[in-house]
């Protein structure tokens, strides 16, 4: 039978400095860890989430993003009339779009940041059914309205209901604001197709167009067709594919954590080992003590692997408690695709605080198998003479 | 008569090296204990006294020789069996009491009883139990620092018999312990030999606390003397 886990607790609490020190130092690497996976959860959650299952993005051929891409109005015309897209109430479901960027200041940062602006016909709203307008109206066509994403309306300056801004030759009503879910659409600045390409000269020159099929199998239909067609020079991408590979923005920050959250991680295994060894060496006599009582080597091991890992477990919740109210604070990350920032929550999931628990478990147990193995391996007479 | 020995040592001898120097620490010696028998060993410092328990209670091993205690071979045991045979067959007490001090008193006796099968009530009732024929009935929630050193000494004594071993060890138990202290203890220990029918191993440098044993023997330089031998110089 191992020693009872009051044993361990009891040690833990009697040396409650050196504890309390190992613990927080293992608690900063834990929450240096899970504010990154915090921060690329929620950017993950937020481009994830976009897109709908069924519809096409057809860009120019070779475009990395929307705003890079070039689509002509013949060529939407000629969209319209494939075979395999969905109707709704007798018309075609498809959504020519423009997308620019501005620059917009914002609470914290009067220099601003780029925000995408998206100009779409009522079309392009219906099929977003999952968006929902939570304060004001829809931009009514011909109008210089916008209405912003959720994200926009919190974090930036003059983006309320009410507020005007300033986009290409004129100022621009807000009237409404939209909840995209948490999606990339919560990013963006909507307004009317036409005024926003009167507004910026492009009349003839699309970003995008939005298609959706009527099944799977005329998607990828509808995918071949625009492939095939060298006239047109564009291909289609899945709406979910386009959102899900800008989460490799995330990718620099991710790493960078990652790299930094190691680093500090071998410093806190070297602290909780050197916290272990001491407890070996100021315990050797009591060491040597349970050994003539009967319990074995490996009991010993256990008994300080396990002390270990309380220890690491405190610093697991000290982290977890450190990163905490980060979660659901709103932050903003650019976009370099987009050449725009996408607003997310930090989402501290209940994977991510396990991956956190987990890595300060891993903490705990490097840094005490040494001095267990040590204190288990000790011969039980040099144990009892140390002083 | 032969069923009755509790210890049989044949031509035991023990080697250590300290830095450069052979040190030779028991040489040679043959020793038999009778159940029920209270022994004293006595000698100056480094005459082997310790190094003879430990080598009875299976702490060390031998250069050569061998020991058999309770009929059994101990140097044929593997590590996790000798732990076994410990915690079951011998009783240790340590001139400084050795009590683990983030434990209270009761929890400190029934650490040997984590090893055997017994319920937490019967482990707890058991360690009730020795430490009331130690006297500390009153103290079974208190931590060593909150004993003094006489009451630390008996709640070791309590957790040396409290797995009911056939043998005790003890290692100058009396050492650190004031005149008064010291008599309670050797009072404790008479009363396990009599009473209870411990056999009892003691070391010590006090005449006085070896009055208490039925027999006393004294090592000299490694050599343990005939029975009946006069204290050395």
């Amino acid at each position: 039978m191992p020693l009872p886990l009051s044993y361990n607790l009891k040690n833990l609490t009697v040396r409650k400095t050196t504890t309390v020190m190992t613990a927080l130092g293992i608690g900063l690497t834990v929450a240096v860890l899970l504010g990154i996976l915090a921060l690329v959860g929620g950017l993950e959650k937020a481009l994830q989430a976009t897109g709908h299952p069924l519809h096409l993005l057809v860009m120019r051929k070779n475009s990395l993003s929307e705003l890079v891409s070039q689509i002509n109005r013949e060529a939407v015309s000629n969209i319209r009339n494939k075979p395999g897209i969905q109707q709704l109430e007798g018309e075609p479901m498809v959504s020519p779009e423009i997308v620019t960027v501005i620059n917009l200041p914002r609470h914290n940062s009067p220099e601003g940041a780029n925000v995408n602006i998206r100009g779409l016909p009522p079309m392009g709203i219906r099929m977003r059914p999952n968006l929902k307008l939570i304060e004001g109206r829809w931009f009514q066509p011909g109008q210089r309205e916008v209405v912003v994403g959720k994200s926009i309306a919190r974090r930036y300056v003059n983006a309320g209901v009410g507020d005007r801004l300033r986009i290409g030759r004129g100022d621009w009503n807000v009237v409404g604001v939209l909840d995209a879910g948490s999606t990339a659409f919560d990013s963006e600045i909507w307004v009317g197709l036409n005024q926003l390409a009167t507004d910026s000269n492009r009349m003839e020159v699309l970003s995008s167009v939005l298609v959706r099929a009527s099944d799977p199998v005329s998607l990828q239909a509808l995918r071949n067709s625009l492939a095939d067609d060298q006239r047109l020079y564009l291909e289609g991408k899945r709406e979910v594919d386009y959102y899900q590979e800008q989460t490799a923005s995330a990718e620099p920050v991710k790493f960078l954590g990652i790299f930094v959250a190691v680093i500090m991680a071998v410093g806190s295994c070297f602290a909780a080992m050197n916290t272990m060894y001491a407890a070996v060496a100021r315990r050797s006599r009591e060491i040597g003590t349970l050994r003539v009582l009967g319990f074995s080597g490996g009991s010993i091991l256990l008994a300080f692997v396990i002390e270990s890992l309380l220890l690491s477990l405190l610093g697991g919740l000290i982290g977890v408690l450190l990163v905490l109210p980060l979660h659901g604070l709103e932050s903003g990350i650019g976009n370099n695709l987009t050449f725009s920032e996408t607003g997310f929550d930090f989402r501290l999931s209940p994977a991510i605080v396990a991956v956190g628990v987990g890595f300060a478990s891993i903490m705990g147990l490097l840094g005490g198998l040494l001095p267990a193995r040590g204190a288990a391996r000790e011969s039980i007479l040099s144990a009892l003479r140390e002083l | 008569m032969v069923n009755d020995l509790v210890v049989e040592a044949t031509d035991l001898h023990k080697e250590f090296r300290r830095d450069a120097f052979q040190v030779i620490a028991l040489q040679d010696v043959h020793l038999t204990i009778e159940r029920g028998e209270f022994v004293a060993f006595m000698g100056p410092s480094g005459s082997g006294k310790s190094t003879l328990l430990y080598l009875i209670a299976a702490i060390d091993r031998p250069t050569r020789g061998q020991v058999k205690v309770l009929g059994q071979d101990i140097l044929g045991l593997k590590e996790r069996a000798i732990a076994d045979w410990r915690n079951e067959n011998i009783g240790f007490i340590f001139q400084t009491f050795n009590l683990i001090p983030v434990l209270t008193a009761r929890e400190n006796v029934e650490l040997p009883l984590l090893l055997t099968h017994l319920s937490r009530q019967e482990r707890s009732e058991h360690a009730a139990t020795a430490l009331g024929l130690v006297g500390l009935s009153d103290r079974m929630d208190h931590y060593p620092r909150q004993l003094s050193g006489g009451q630390e000494q008996r709640v070791a004594i309590a957790r040396a018999i409290v797995s009911d071993p056939s043998i005790i060890l003890a290692d100058e138990p009396t050492g650190d312990l004031d005149a008064q202290s010291a008599q309670e203890i050797l009072t404790i220990l008479s009363r396990l030999n009599r009473d209870h029918g411990k056999t009892i191993l003691m070391v010590t440098h006090d005449p006085h606390a070896a009055r208490h044993a039925s027999k006393i023997r004294y090592l000299e330089k490694g050599e343990l003397l005939p029975e009946g031998a006069p204290q050395p110089e």
